[in-house]
């Protein structure tokens, strides 16, 4: 059997010179397959005066981080980082790549798995290493490439067996975010920045964004809303509970594709995934895509007037009812007894 | 100045809509089992480069990979305002993960020829992996535009596209020729006009004729895509023998994704504390989360 290398890389995005979350919570679980890999984790750092970057990627556990540091490289670019990464990639063959999910994650990873003929999973909500027989094969130490797919109708379970590189994006939230508790010794390893005619063809005359004013993630109690809500003007009820008893109000994918709430509200596999203190899913159904949003929250209180949906699956607490008759009366119960 | 654009496209099971038994025992989708659709991206990719088109000239091609079914998809196109729909379609071709799938679409793209844009849909609601269109680009050694909302304006050689990224957009000039991925607001899809719907409902491509050369010892194959392509029927379609690919980088055999293992979405079977409707009901909720230590 071909001996493959046992490195986990970890591609670092960033905007404006900040990494995203979202690479520090795969660094975390990068350490975790590492180790079970009994090999390596090295991050990769694309961008401009990325130094500090660099080294925080120490605090979890990297042991190198590959640079490449170039006023050019400010912003991402699709065909300049591509090209890096396609060309670290193909040199040194790690065993898994992972990337965020993200607009930047999404628009880069393919390329690479493309160039370097590697398999490629989207929207991962789980990754494990295993031993795995298939086909009356025995592969030893595959990396298990977990999502809900086709619908939500099934969890399924992907691998790469055949190829040296292994890559899967994973959206933010859905690993948890581990530092060390004290720095590893980590090697910065620069490497030279070789731009090419395209490059400066390309060019990003204007972008606008706009902070995150939700945050969800940290937000101790979410208040969600499936598309049982009926109507955007529905939502107005959980917002009002929400303010009361002091949280965020989220939303469904089936909310946010009918229009009831904007997508950066979106909790899901396609979404964010959270933990908070309390859930309360307000006519949601539970589709499987959106459990894994929000399953690991500490206490689930789902309101649906349909008995058999699937959400009462994972709650603490069930009320089977009307949503609109009862978060009122929730209110009303909820400021007399706590006045 | 016009432009020759190739859209991808893609027949869809309606994902939204699942019932019955859809999963083969391997973990592959029988898709035959489910109603099939235009995949809702895709068509809006289609919109994009047909209005392209309207305004500047040039031609637009419809492209997709399929089973014989997936002509239907070609005619949608063709009803839309397409000027040519090509299949590429092989039994060979079956099982492709979004690797073999863009290696195919790739060497398809280059029999095509010369063109100026490739659009494709973000992702297709089957797989939601949005994989296809990058790596396709990376394959023809194209720039991409990903999440475009709106082309702002083409020149000569260079379109200004707006892309949707975290919390807002930015602004790209890119040279032709590129590949863009569109996502579902970047324009409405027109309706069939009655008239193309007239024109083009006896299209059939290739493997459509060869089907009724089966059934019927009166036909021959030959004749059939002659008398179609006379008429402007013939919806060309590409087999593995008609492209220069590596067999070994097609279909399931050039997939490095494999199902593992499909396991049914099985519920916790949940034990939860059933909490009735009404404010004492409520107001007992409201207790048992002062003792969670969630509220208070």
């Amino acid at each position: 059997m071909e001996k493959f290398s046992n490195e986990v890389w970890v591609f670092v995005e960033q905007q404006s010179g900040n990494a995203a979350d979202v690479s520090f919570e795969l660094l975390s679980k990068g350490r975790k397959l590492a180790e079970i890999l009994k090999g390596t984790l090295k991050s990769v750092v694309i961008g401009s005066d990325m130094k500090k970057v660099a080294e925080k990627t120490f605090q979890y556990g990297a042991k190198e981080c590959l640079l490449v540091d170039h006023p050019e490289l400010k912003d991402y670019k699709t065909v300049p980082y591509s090209r890096i990464m396609n060309e670290l990639v193909s040199k040194h063959i790690p065993r898994v790549v992972l990337y965020g999910a993200s607009f930047i994650g999404r628009d880069l990873a393919p390329r690479v798995a493309s160039f370097t003929r590697s398999g490629l999973t989207a929207d991962c909500t789980d990754l494990q290493i295993s031993d795995v027989t298939y086909l009356r094969q025995d592969y030893k130490d595959l990396l298990l490439q977990i999502r809900p797919a086709f619908g939500g109708n099934i969890i399924a379970t992907i691998i790469t067996p055949d190829v040296p590189i292994q890559m899967a994006t994973v959206r933010e939230g859905v690993m948890e975010n581990v530092p060390l508790d004290s720095p590893v010794k980590g090697k910065i390893v620069e490497i030279p920045y070789t731009s090419d005619k395209i490059d400066t063809m390309i060019n990003i005359i204007e972008r606008h964004q706009e902070e995150n004013k939700v945050n969800l993630k940290s937000a101790p109690i979410i208040i969600a809303g499936g598309y049982g809500m009926g109507s955007k003007e529905n939502f107005e009820i959980l917002y009002e509970l929400a303010h009361v008893i002091g949280g965020e109000v989220a939303g469904s994918r089936a909310a946010v594709d009918a229009g009831f709430i904007p997508h950066e509200r979106q909790v899901g596999q396609t979404g964010v995934t959270v933990r908070p203190k309390l859930y309360v899913a307000c006519g949601i159904s539970g589709q499987i895509q959106h459990r894994a949003g929000m399953q690991d929250s500490n206490k689930i209180i789902a309101i649906n007037n349909d008995p058999e949906a699937p959400i009462f699956d994972v709650c603490h607490y069930g009320i089977v009812g009307d949503v609109m008759d009862i978060i009122p009366d929730f209110i009303e119960v909820y400021k007399h007894k706590l006045k | 100045m016009s432009y020759r654009s190739i859209v991808l496209v893609k027949q869809v099971p309606d994902t939204a809509n699942i019932s019955g038994q859809v999963m083969k025992p391997d973990g592959t989708v029988n898709r035959a089992m489910l109603p099939a659709i235009f995949n809702p991206e895709d068509k809006v990719a289609l919109e994009l480069a047909l209005q392209t088109r309207d305004k500047n000239g040039g031609e637009v091609i419809a492209l997709t990979m399929g089973p014989p079914k997936a002509s239907e998809l070609l005619r949608e196109c063709l009803y839309m305002g397409a000027d040519r729909g090509i299949l590429i379609s092989d039994r060979k071709f079956a099982g492709a993960d979004t690797l073999a799938t863009s290696y195919v679409l790739s060497e398809a793209i280059k029999k095509i020829g010369s063109f100026d844009m490739i659009f494709a849909g973000r992702q297709a609601i089957d797989g939601d992996t949005a994989q296809v269109g990058p790596q396709t680009a990376e394959k023809l050694n194209l720039p991409q535009v990903t999440y475009a909302e709106k082309i702002i304006d083409i020149t000569k050689n260079k379109i200004t596209i707006r892309r949707k990224i975290d919390g807002g957009h930015e602004v790209l000039e890119t040279p032709l020729p590129l590949l863009i991925t569109v996502i579902k607001d970047a324009a409405t899809p027109r309706p069939f006009k009655a008239t193309r719907v007239m024109a083009y409902k006896n299209a059939r491509s290739l493997v459509e004729l060869e089907k009724m050369v089966e059934g019927n010892t009166l036909l021959y194959l030959d004749d059939l895509i002659e008398e179609y392509t006379s008429k402007s029927l013939f919806i060309e379609t590409l087999t593995m023998d008609e492209l220069a690919v590596d067999a070994n980088r097609c279909g399931l055999h050039g997939s490095p994704t494999k199902v593992f293992k499909i396991d049914s979405v099985v519920l916790g079977g949940g034990e939860h504390i059933k909490i009735e409707p009404t404010k004492e009901g409520l107001g007992q909720l409201v207790d048992k989360l002062m003792d969670d230590h969630i509220f208070g």
